[in-house]
């Protein structure tokens, strides 16, 4: 009796050892669920979502705080990914938070714009490029079309423009066959 | 010695078409009206336009700059106007425009200054410069930047070069007929070729259905006294022209996935690409002009060498289109681009007009489902499973088609040509790889932008902290100097011996405002108006009786006297 239960106590006490060393050891810094929706998520930092930004809506979705259909710009392709990811029912985009748009760049109209640097502090990727009293532009390449800049202007000088399609971009269609009714 | 040939896997027999457009010479196109020459032709950048409208231009002259390393310069085909630098519809399915310089022909066709250059006594690197500016791209359908190709491998030399004369694709006959009318020319730049890559020896592979060509190069070999170059008969079964097969068929040497041919000492060219070298390097001409086959729903199916640019309908125009013409195929049937329009101009990658008709290319059968009877597998040159995948990118199940190695797939249409259920697999395969490219740069975008937001807030966060820092640092420096004032005082009423000699909290915070508050003082009496320090007397009289005025009418308001008019001044 004695030396079984000494058996089970020693038993115990090497495996909560190496239980404990195998956690300190092997730790993972962060969540790597947070990642993988992270990266599934388009990184707009738009903020549609009703957080301020990508990363901590990942974070809320991971946290089941928020549901999965809260980005326009990832549109319907990306709650199908996050579904999957995650497990869980697809959902339609959510009309609350907006609705899908096809992409589009900010143009700011120079003759309008007044240099007041409000846009470049709106910008999430700093893609504008100005200084007070000067003229800004937008560095078309790294503009991710989340529209944050469009409030803060004073003068409505920026608009969003849809990007046009390029040979470099343009993409064979999904081959559609028209059925036509036999004579 | 007959040479040892290999067999590459699959491959289909169409007809071949090829005898009509072969019976007479390649012919001159007359000048067109105008020329449109994009400036994009080539596998890479973007060439940056070098003229502007209005500009006289020659013959041969550079009109756009090669945009990089991997890009190539474009020329002006003919002497005239530039009329516009517009865009254009270029000669791609899609029916998008591209920056192109339109030039309205002289009549003259008068020639700039020529450079030659002595392959065998300029540096590698020179003549390499100097064939990118000569806008030598490889004339087989790639359109790759052949300059970039032109380097010896990592081991130095190169055992084989492979010299593609294979031309596999029904209807086409161009590169047939530039082999048997400029064997000798064409076999110049195969010579400087093999200068540039220091290669061991020449294969020319030409297809056994081009008898002709291959005595004439076999006859232009034996002129030069040139040994290690062959000319190699090989069987005719389409597609012999791809790269990956005829190094296979030639040398036995099977490329695998994710390889270059130069890996294995083995580099393969287009002979057309072998003639433009030798005009470039011995006549100093640039690559304006090309052989083009004219053939399919026509009266005369013809060769001709074509001024790039030409409008396409001009051309097929001298070969007489017949009725019942509703469109033009770029290339040959089984792997050429629908144009979308007939005045599209020839680029450095047409190497044929199929003039179509429904009746010569009736429309496919309605696609019934795959059966999987695996004689797409058993045709595909690439020894891929077309229709594994297939079935993956129907589905838009982009991951699993690319596990099936789609990007090995070189489009040259052999299953769908054997597909018992007329299925379009090459559409298939070409729509999923444009949406995997989409992936791809929508994810490097949003990596990008995740870079660049995470780096916005790591900035402000330190701009942030090093403001506190800084207010940090100068209340400190502040508290200190109250504080040895403080210290001072103490120890002065130490020395009188009736308070302590440390100061409490509160003191110092009192003293602090109060050293602040005297700060605001001071600042407030340097800050009072001094332009009427140099007022003339008059004036200092005037604002003295004006100041005595507001003094009054502050302290008695009501006798304040009524308005008056402002006064003029002193």
């Amino acid at each position: 009796m004695l030396t079984a239960i000494l058996i089970m106590t020693g038993i115990a006490l090497v495996l909560g050892a190496v239980l404990g060393f195998a956690s300190i050891k092997f730790k993972v810094e962060g969540d790597p669920l947070v990642d993988q929706i992270d990266a599934i998520l388009p990184q707009t930092q738009c903020g549609q979502c009703g957080f301020p930004g990508c990363r901590p809506y990942a974070t809320a979705i991971a946290g089941g705080e928020a549901e999965i259909n809260q980005c326009p710009p990832g549109g319907e392709e990306g709650i199908r990914k996050l579904a999957d990811l995650l497990g869980r029912e697809f959902k339609p985009l959510s009309e609350e938070h907006g609705v899908e748009k096809p992409k589009a760049v900010a143009v700011i109209d120079e003759e309008t714009c007044i240099g007041c640097t409000l846009c470049i502090q709106a910008c999430p990727v700093d893609a504008i490029v100005g200084a007070a009293k000067q003229m800004h532009t937008i560095i078309a390449a790294d503009c991710t079309g989340c529209e944050l800049c469009l409030a803060p202007c004073p003068v409505d000088c920026i608009s969003m423009e849809p990007i046009a399609e390029t040979v470099d971009t343009w993409k064979w269609r999904y081959p559609v066959f028209t059925i036509k009714q036999a004579a | 010695m007959l040479r040892k040939l290999f067999n590459f896997h699959g491959g289909v027999k169409p007809a071949t078409h090829k005898e009509e457009s072969t019976l007479s010479p390649i012919a001159p196109v007359p000048l067109p009206d105008r020329l449109v020459i994009p400036l994009h032709q080539s596998v890479g950048g973007h060439p940056r336009p070098l003229v502007q409208p209005g500009d006289r231009v020659f013959k041969g002259q550079r009109i756009g700059a090669a945009d990089g390393s991997l890009s190539s310069a474009v020329h002006a085909s003919t002497s005239g106007l530039v009329r516009d630098v517009v865009p254009a519809v270029m000669p791609h399915t899609s029916g998008l425009t591209t920056l192109s310089v339109i030039i309205e022909p002289d009549g003259d066709d008068r020639w700039g200054e020529l450079e030659r250059v002595n392959f065998r006594s300029t540096p590698p690197d020179e003549l390499r410069d100097f064939l990118r500016d000569a806008g030598i791209v490889g004339l087989g359908g790639a359109v790759f930047p052949s300059h970039l190709k032109l380097k010896p491998g990592k081991e130095g030399a190169l055992q084989t070069l492979v010299i593609n004369g294979a031309e596999c694709e029904p209807f086409i006959t161009c590169d047939d007929m530039l082999m048997r009318e400029r064997a000798g020319d064409m076999l110049k730049g195969i010579i400087a070729m093999r200068h540039m890559l220091q290669a061991r020896e020449v294969l020319i592979g030409i297809e056994d259905n081009k008898p002709q060509a291959i005595a004439a190069v076999q006859a232009a070999i034996a002129a030069s006294g040139e040994t290690g170059i062959e000319a190699v008969a090989i069987p005719t079964r389409y597609p012999a022209g791809g790269a990956k097969q005829l190094i296979r068929v030639l040398t036995g040497i099977e490329v695998p996935h994710g390889r270059r041919s130069t890996d294995f000492g083995v580099q393969c060219f287009n002979v057309g690409t072998a003639y433009s070298i030798f005009e470039a390097l011995e006549r100093g001409r640039p690559l304006i002009s090309r052989i083009v086959t004219v053939a399919g729903n026509v009266d005369a199916p013809r060769n001709y060498e074509v001024l790039i640019g030409t409008p396409m309908d001009h051309v097929v125009r001298l070969a007489g289109a017949r009725a019942g013409t509703d469109r033009y195929i770029m290339g040959g049937p089984m792997m050429g681009a629908r144009m979308p329009a007939f005045d599209v101009p020839v680029v450095k990658a047409t190497n044929c007009i199929l003039v179509g008709s429904p009746a010569l290319f009736p429309p496919p059968p309605p696609e019934m489902p795959c059966i999987r009877c695996g004689e797409c597998a058993k045709a595909c040159p690439a020894d891929l499973a077309p229709f594994e995948m297939y079935w993956h990118s129907r589905a838009k199940n982009f991951g699993k088609a690319q596990e099936y190695h789609l990007f090995d797939c070189i489009e040259c249409g052999c299953c769908s040509f054997v597909c018992p259920s007329h299925i379009p697999l090459v559409d298939y395969f070409r729509f999923s790889k444009s949406e995997i490219w989409a992936r791809e740069r929508e994810k490097e975008a949003a990596d990008t932008a995740r870079d660049r937001f995470e780096f916005k807030n790591f900035r402000q966060e330190r701009e942030k902290q090093e403001k506190a820092e800084k207010l940090a640092a100068k209340a400190a420096a502040t508290r200190e100097k109250v504080g040895a004032d403080g210290s001072a005082a103490g120890a002065a009423a130490a020395s009188s011996g009736t308070a302590p000699a440390k100061p409490s909290g509160d003191d110092a915070k009192r003293a602090l405002i109060e050293a602040a508050m005297e700060k605001a003082r001071q600042q407030k009496a340097q800050v009072q108006p001094k332009n009427t320090d140099a007022a003339t007397p008059a004036v200092q009289a005037e604002i003295a009786a004006i100041e005595a005025r507001r003094q009054v009418s502050a302290t008695h308001p009501t006798d304040a006297p009524p308005d008056r008019p402002p006064s003029s001044g002193a």
